[in-house]
């Protein structure tokens, strides 16, 4: 077949090879392109777009109902809180790592970056488990906690640690390459035209690894904001008191309330939504 | 502030007598629970391996109405909460929901069981084959393709001695982050499954459940065995990766 000849909306048409010579595809490629759509579609895309219609199911009111309700405006609140922490942590310990890695060498170099790696490979709920078993009551700094009055579990404090924890490596991995790419030699220059270090740091470096900086900024957001099990386990999920606003999904799902359940789903769904348009955006940025 | 945690979890268990830490790690109930998890998780990121080589595949090789959103779309597990993905498969593959009413019929059920967890470890666990194959992908040059062609290779010859070689190291990388996750992972899986022991239990909600009933000795121990397995994963996955770099290095 002529490509030139068959109708738009062929499926021969419609897809076209991208990277060698080819010039048209073959009945098992628009085969295998099919299939593939199919996959996604059916694994990601209807489980997002549901998410959306069991949010309005009882129409307008019922979302709203739910998102101004007193649980769920904690839980939104709470989770901002724990977010408007663990970020601005996070990005100055991922800095101050990757700088560390990138520009020096110390022993245990390696061994601190496979260290960074380790929130990732972790299960969140053994995260929780190790918090409870260093802050717990039976725990190392229990006693010490307990009789300075101070409460880290089921507590405020316990849930940005463990929210802290799995969010430490985003910043860290983001940053590290951008800062190994970039090389020493506008930071010497600078330093040779007499500039101090934090001016070096605040002009020089900081502007180059800006826009994996944001890169990593929004993983760990939509991370903290996201993060469950490690919460779960060291909140203790008291509704109004210490639950967030995954784990208000939860409990709302398991009490059957389902509207209230897709709405704060629909709420965070949007976040991520929006992290995703954003780190689209940003990548290309990265590339340039 | 990483480290203490950790040694604070492996000190707790080396306080447990052996006898008891045997106890625990080989009491049925965890060792289906370690089966459950560890089995589904293979079969999991094993249908992503394939599934997660042929997106990438697609998303390299072809253009198409639609591939900017499939690409984007591809990282939503990546960004979403796990409540909220757990929760949204629960009910869409439920036995009156949009796809779970198609199954039904056919006597195939997914939410509260075992193939409701798989299907959880496949969702969470597809950007992580898909993101790793993908720059290897793009980085081979058709001129390579184009030379097999002209000596006579057929396409697939093409495929399984020029094309497949190369991407091996990150298809073995990317299975191997999809199950560390896989393996771990807590929020999706305790909604989409019924959580009943012997059935659909995985190792990490026994972890919650005996954490919730204080048997903060049980938790423990079941979470050094998973730790240990995280460990191992990660060295692994660093094998891997340095394995793919020098691979890919060479001239």
């Amino acid at each position: 077949m002529n490509p030139k000849n068959i109708g738009y909306l062929h499926p021969k048409k419609l897809i076209q090879p991208a990277q060698n010579s080819q010039t048209q595809v073959s009945n098992f490629e628009v085969a295998l392109v099919v299939a593939v759509i199919l996959f996604v579609g059916l694994v990601l895309f209807v489980p997002a777009a549901n998410i959306f219609v069991g949010a309005f199911r009882n129409g307008w009111s019922g979302f709203s109902r739910a998102v101004t309700s007193p649980e769920f405006l904690h839980a939104a609140k709470l989770s901002l809180m724990i977010d408007a922490i663990v970020v601005p942590v996070s990005v100055i310990f991922g800095i101050v790592t990757a700088l560390a890695i990138a520009r020096h060498q110390f022993p245990g170099r390696t061994l601190l970056l496979s260290i960074i790696d380790l929130p990732f490979s972790i299960s969140p709920v053994v995260v929780g488990l190790m918090l409870v078993l260093l802050y717990g009551r039976q725990g190392w700094f229990g006693p010490a906690l307990e009789s300075a009055n101070i409460r880290i579990l089921f507590a405020f404090p316990g849930m940005v640690l463990a929210s802290a924890f799995v969010c430490m490596p985003f910043v860290a991995r983001e940053v590290l390459p951008a800062l190994e790419e970039i090389g020493t030699e506008q930071e010497e220059a600078a330093k040779t035209m007499g500039a101090n270090d934090w001016q070096t740091f605040w002009r020089v470096t900081l502007p180059s690894i800006r826009w994996s900086l944001l890169y990593g900024i929004l993983l760990t957001n939509a991370r903290s904001m996201g993060e469950f099990g490690a919460v779960a386990v060291v909140s203790g999920n008291i509704i109004g008191k210490t639950q967030t606003l995954p784990l208000f999904v939860e409990e709302m799902h398991v009490q059957y309330q389902t509207t209230a359940s897709y709405s704060a789903a629909v709420v965070l769904g949007s976040l991520s939504f929006v992290t995703l348009v954003f780190k689209k955006l940003l990548e290309a940025k990265k590339t340039k | 502030m990483l480290l203490l945690p950790i040694l604070a979890l492996i000190s707790f268990t080396a306080n447990l007598t052996w006898a008891e830490i045997w106890r625990i790690t080989t009491h049925p109930v965890a060792l289906s629970a370690y089966r459950v998890t560890f089995f589904t998780a293979i079969y999991a990121t094993s249908i992503n391996g394939i599934a997660g080589v042929a997106v990438a595949w697609v998303l390299v090789r072809y253009r198409f109405p639609g591939k900017e959103i499939i690409d984007g779309a591809i990282d939503l597990p990546f960004a979403l909460p796990t409540a909220v993905a757990g929760l949204t498969l629960a009910t869409v593959y439920a036995e009156n929901g949009w796809l779970g009413s198609l199954l039904a019929p056919l006597g195939i059920k997914i939410a509260f069981t075992r193939l409701g967890v798989g299907l959880a470890m496949v969702f969470i666990s597809l950007p992580f084959v898909v993101r790793t194959v993908q720059p290897v992908l793009q980085e081979l040059e058709p001129e390579l393709e184009e030379v097999a062609w002209c000596m006579g290779a057929s396409r697939w010859q093409t495929f399984r001695r020029v094309i497949l070689p190369p991407l091996i190291p990150a298809i073995l990388t990317g299975v191997a982050l999809g199950f560390s996750r896989a393996v771990g992972e807590y929020g999706s899986i305790v909604i989409i499954a019924g959580n009943i022991p012997f059935q659909d239990l995985i190792a990490p909600v026994l972890i919650f459940q005996r954490l919730e009933q204080f048997d903060y000795a049980g938790a423990a121990v079941i979470g050094t065995v998973m730790l240990l397995v995280s460990l191992g994963s990660l060295l692994i996955i660093n094998c891997l990766q340095s394995w793919g770099n020098r691979i890919n290095q060479r001239p």
